[in-house]
């Protein structure tokens, strides 16, 4: 019988731990268990037989660490083969009646994934691709991948099962004591991602006993439509009487393990600490209870690494600011590859308070798989919301969804065949909640029922694929009302419809509907509130319009989301006071202080590091200055105090810092009135974290002071190969490159780096800094430069610009 | 027993300011360093964690060498540190992965928030530190026996590889989300590995 058969309607049993069985039998701390089951096959497979006799319908083959990163790939396939063969053995010498099954079981690899480990996803994905080939080659009956605790590591073992068998896949992971998972993710995030890619079970083992991990599996059965793991320990560890012990007895793990059942728990075993005797006292304890059915949860949600969003509750906001579409500042970043300017529009938009953040980086000229994959990569780094991946571009768009960390929001599909036969296959593939715009070959419907009958072929469609109807969101579509007088009637029609008659949920760009009107935003707030009451799931939308976010907080207070209205009233707070402007003015001419400091007000806003504050004076000043001249007689002369602190030690670094954002801040405004092109005035400088390390603290700051002293930064990040450094140096013709490494281990990178430099852009001058550099040391590398902080840096550069 | 491996959960131990300013380069303080640093503890709220797992290990010494069955050094500045001591406590200590997070973010828009973060990372794994040795120094206290300072890998003439010695028989990927990775850079960063002698209290301690 098929395993994913015969869960539809039995308890299934788990083996219990392994580890601890072992090292009551010799196995020393430190020693590698895999090789056991070549050394000591006879007291493996009796382990085995155990628990089989014990009524266990699946064990765990004693492979927890077997992978390439540990093992040879020849001892790899010995231990495989070895191990399935020891559990093969086992089932057919238990005295056991029931059912058995034989799992390949993974562990986790004990790497922390990039960025912040040196493991690759892809990499990671080959290392788990490699045992599963194995485990499929020697016969293993299903995959266990187990214990994993973090969900970028785990969607890497899951896609390795999916891509290299067609065996079924048990995922199980491992909380701690906060509900979440070691790098932050809570059941419902992990649920949503692991169904989305179609794990045939989902649950949790290990860390805690079954008492602690009860609240857990509730998370579980409320969300997950697939059976539910439960292979918690025997509790904790205790030391009585120089013995270890664990805390919970199989008597009572059965109790608190069948209490679960009862409540839905379908797959259940022990971990760390449980033996044969207590999975036989599970299956005793619950062996007459009729398993409540799994029933499908009709949850419409997105999950990033730490949470899930769902639709249905409260409108979903999802900010639209990372597209180039009209924006000549963001073309320009992305032409540059600068990553940052990405990276701010999505935390700004985060504390704007968006609960999803669409992705588009599509432009003409650029790589967009690239691309695409970078800034998913580099923005899952820095914010933990939901990512909508927004592209029209399939190879993008799977390189994308490929590297998320979660399920993420797919934008877009149609009603076009080929739409349908691109997007499908990938969403089936990665999970995620796609949205399908209602529109076909022939254009879009004018009238709502037009729209419907594309959204029913689409969901038809879907079906096809094993995508289910709360995997998919509907974009009536909002055309402009400047247009067609009824163009937002027969939206709002449409979204009641959907809802009503298919049951799915909506999204919407808002803005649209406004094109060509003055006042736009009006127009925009007041559809966006018709819309919310018809019952509109998300909107993708600005969230720097105050409009469209006063309509949101209203309406969620007027239709009882918001309790007490508290979220309407701590909103109502951020908004700005009509009174206060009077009460403050700005004053426009750089007022001097009367405390004989002999600085403006902007100058002090600078010193002092108020970043909004120097922001409003330079725009204040900027109805009565040059740009540039407030740069040469304000920015720069306060820079140069705060800068001149700093070397005489009167100043410390935080302050530093704070008072180069604030110049940031300013020159950002001069910035936006100035024809592109005309900032700086500097030559270009080059900065990097050299190849094999990943701190760039000191790096960030020597790039933020160069662009306030006005050079053309180019930063190449962190981790950055000697080629990519000379590549752009010869690009951009840089008379400047920077380098920064904190450990003694990557210091040999940065003197490779330093010669292919010599090589390819002999012009180029070299200065270097980081924590484990010296004066000296700089020299032996061959650099021209050591610089001890970051203002020595600001110093040699302007040395060199003035040279050029 | 010896050789078994324990975890612990903290809650957050208490905050030293000074500390934090120390490791910020701050020795002055002032209202807007002040604000900048409430702020960046704001930023942290919920998003540590305070996990340590550890063993106890039989000392054996011979040759100038000092065994603890899953590895053996001639570290002379570990065996000077253990003198005396017939075993020791080795552990394994993190806040978490979110302290990382948070670097890595306000490293896009604020260098002076990323310094800050990194000084509390520093401060707050310091701290989880200090409050496992005095749990257990008190726990061993009541057994008669003394603990002693904690001393790293790296320290000294111990070589930072006892990292991957460490790493494998604490488990620590395993019981507190800390990994290793091939330079011997813990992730998350800020972690900290040490061992701390064991000795008969009514022995007299022969520390250096």
């Amino acid at each position: 019988m098929k395993i994913t058969d015969y869960i539809k309607d039995h308890i299934l049993y788990l083996d219990g731990g392994m580890g601890t069985l072992l090292q009551a039998q010799g196995l020393m701390p430190g020693q590698l268990p895999e090789r056991w089951n070549m050394s000591h096959p006879d007291i493996i497979c009796a382990i085995h037989r155990d628990y089989f006799d014990a009524g266990s319908n699946v064990v765990n083959t004693n492979t927890f660490g077997a992978n390439v990163l540990k093992f040879t790939e020849p001892e790899l396939d010995t231990i495989i083969k070895a191990a399935i063969e020891n559990a093969r053995l086992a089932a057919e010498s238990s005295r056991g009646t029931q059912e058995k099954w034989v799992a390949l079981d993974i562990g986790p690899t004990g790497h922390m994934l990039a960025p912040y480990g040196d493991l690759d996803f892809e990499d990671a994905v080959e290392v788990f691709a490699k045992t599963v080939r194995l485990g499929v080659r020697y016969g293993a009956d299903l995959i266990m991948i187990e214990t994993m605790n973090d969900s970028y590591e785990t969607k890497a073992a899951l896609l390795a099962a999916k891509e290299n068998s067609d065996l079924p896949v048990f995922v199980s992971n491992a909380y701690g004591e906060d509900g979440k998972l070691m790098t932050g993710a809570s059941p419902a995030a992990m649920v949503a991602m692991l169904e989305g890619m179609g794990a045939d079970a989902i649950g949790m083992n290990c860390s805690l006993g079954p008492k602690a991990l009860a609240e857990i599996a509730s998370e579980y059965l409320k969300y997950a439509s697939v059976p539910v793991i439960l292979k918690p320990n025997a509790g904790l560890p205790k030391s009585i009487g120089g013995k270890t012990v664990y805390d919970v007895l199989p008597g009572e793990f059965a109790e608190d393990v069948s209490g679960l059942i009862k409540k839905g728990v379908r797959i259940a075993g022990g971990c760390c600490g449980t033996t044969p005797d207590y999975i036989s006292a599970v299956v005793m304890a619950s062996s007459d209870i009729i398993p409540p059915p799994v029933e499908k949860k009709n949850i419409s949600c997105v999950s990033s690494y730490t949470h899930a969003v769902s639709f249905g509750d409260s409108p979903v906001l999802i900010g639209e600011r990372i597209n180039p579409t009209g924006k000549k500042r963001f073309k320009e970043a992305l032409i540059a590859e600068d990553i940052d300017y990405i990276l701010r529009e999505g935390i700004a938009q985060q504390e704007k308070g968006v609960h999803i953040l669409d992705v588009n980086v599509g432009l003409p000229d650029i790589d967009e798989v690239s691309m695409l994959r970078r800034a998913v990569c580099e923005l899952q780094a820095i914010t933990d919301l939901p990512l909508q991946i927004d592209t029209s571009h399939k190879q993008a768009m799977e390189a994308a969804l490929r590297r998320y960390n979660g399920k993420p929001m797919i934008n877009s599909v149609n009603g076009k065949k080929e739409s349908m036969d691109a997007v499908f296959p990938l969403a089936k593939k990665y999970g995620g909640v796609v949205v399908a715009l209602t529109l076909d070959e022939d254009g879009i419907p004018e009238c709502a029922e037009g729209r419907l009958a594309i959204a029913r072929r689409i969901l038809d469609e879907a079906a096809r694929y094993g995508i289910d109807k709360k995997d998919i969101i509907f974009d009536p579509l909002a055309l402009t009302v400047s247009a067609d007088k009824n163009a937002a009637n027969e939206t709002i029609r449409a979204i009641g419809m959907i809802k009503k008659e298919l049951g799915c949920h909506t999204s919407l760009g808002v803005s649209n509907v406004s094109f060509g009107l003055p006042a736009r935003d009006a127009i925009n707030g007041t559809f966006f509130a018709l819309t919310l009451g018809m019952g509109l799931s998300a909107a993708i939308m600005n969230p720097y319009s105050e409009e469209m976010m006063k309509v949101y907080h209203a309406y969620r207070a007027l239709s009882g989301i918001d309790d007490n209205c508290l979220e309407y009233i701590a909103f109502s707070q951020t908004l700005p006071q009509k009174s206060s402007v009077s009460a403050a003015p700005i004053p426009a001419q750089g007022a001097r202080e009367d405390s004989g400091e002999k600085c403006s007000e902007l100058q002090r806003a600078v010193i002092k590091g108020l970043k909004e504050r120097a922001a409003q004076l330079t725009g204040a000043l900027l109805a009565t200055e040059k740009p540039l001249d407030i740069v040469q007689n304000e920015i720069i002369p306060a820079l140069n105090t705060v800068g001149e602190g700093f070397e005489n030690k009167t100043v410390y670094l935080p302050q530093l810092l704070m008072s180069a954002e604030a110049a940031k801040a300013a020159f950002d405004v001069i910035k936006d009135n100035m024809p592109s092109g005309s900032a700086g005035g500097k030559c270009a400088f080059i900065i990097a974290t050299v190849k094999g390390d990943i701190h760039d603290i000191g790096k960030n700051i020597v790039k933020l002071l160069l662009e306030n002293y006005g050079f053309a930064v180019t930063d190449l990040g962190r981790d950055v190969a000697p080629e990519a450094i000379a590549e752009y140096a010869v690009r951009l013709h840089a008379p400047i490159v920077g380098l920064s490494a904190l450990m003694t281990t990557t210091v040999p990178a940065m003197e490779e780096t330093i010669k292919l430099l010599r090589r390819e852009a002999p012009w180029c001058k070299i200065i270097v800094g980081g924590a484990v550099l010296n004066k000296d040391y700089a020299a032996a590398i061959g650099a021209d430069k050591y610089a001890k902080d970051a203002m020595e840096a600001v110093r040699y550069a302007e040395q060199i610009n003035s040279a050029l | 027993m010896i050789g078994t491996v324990y975890t612990k959960t903290y809650s957050s131990p208490p905050i030293d300011r000074k500390e934090i300013l120390r490791y910020a380069g701050v020795r002055e303080d002032t209202s807007e360093i002040t604000a900048l640093l409430e702020e960046c503890l704001c930023e942290c709220d919920g998003k540590l964690t305070y996990n340590v797992c550890y063993a106890e290990f039989d000392i054996t010494r011979h040759n100038g060498f000092t065994d603890m069955a899953f590895f053996r050094t001639d570290s002379k500045m570990l065996s000077e540190n253990l003198a005396g001591c017939a075993s020791a406590v080795l552990f394994a200590a993190t806040v978490g992965i979110g302290i990382d997070r948070l670097i890595a973010r306000f490293g896009t828009v604020s260098p002076a928030k990323a310094l800050m973060l990194q000084a509390i990372g520093a401060e707050r794994i310091e701290s989880l530190c200090d409050a496992f040795c005095k749990d257990m120094a008190e726990c061993f206290d009541r057994m008669g026996r003394k603990l002693h300072k904690r001393f790293s890998p790296g320290y000294g003439d111990l070589p930072i590889t006892v990292q991957k010695d460490i790493f494998s028989v604490l488990d620590c990927p395993r019981r507190i989300g800390l990994c290793l990775n091939d330079s011997m850079i813990m992730s998350p960063t800020k972690s900290v590995t040490a061992f701390m002698g064991v000795s008969d209290k009514n022995k007299k301690s022969s520390e250096v």
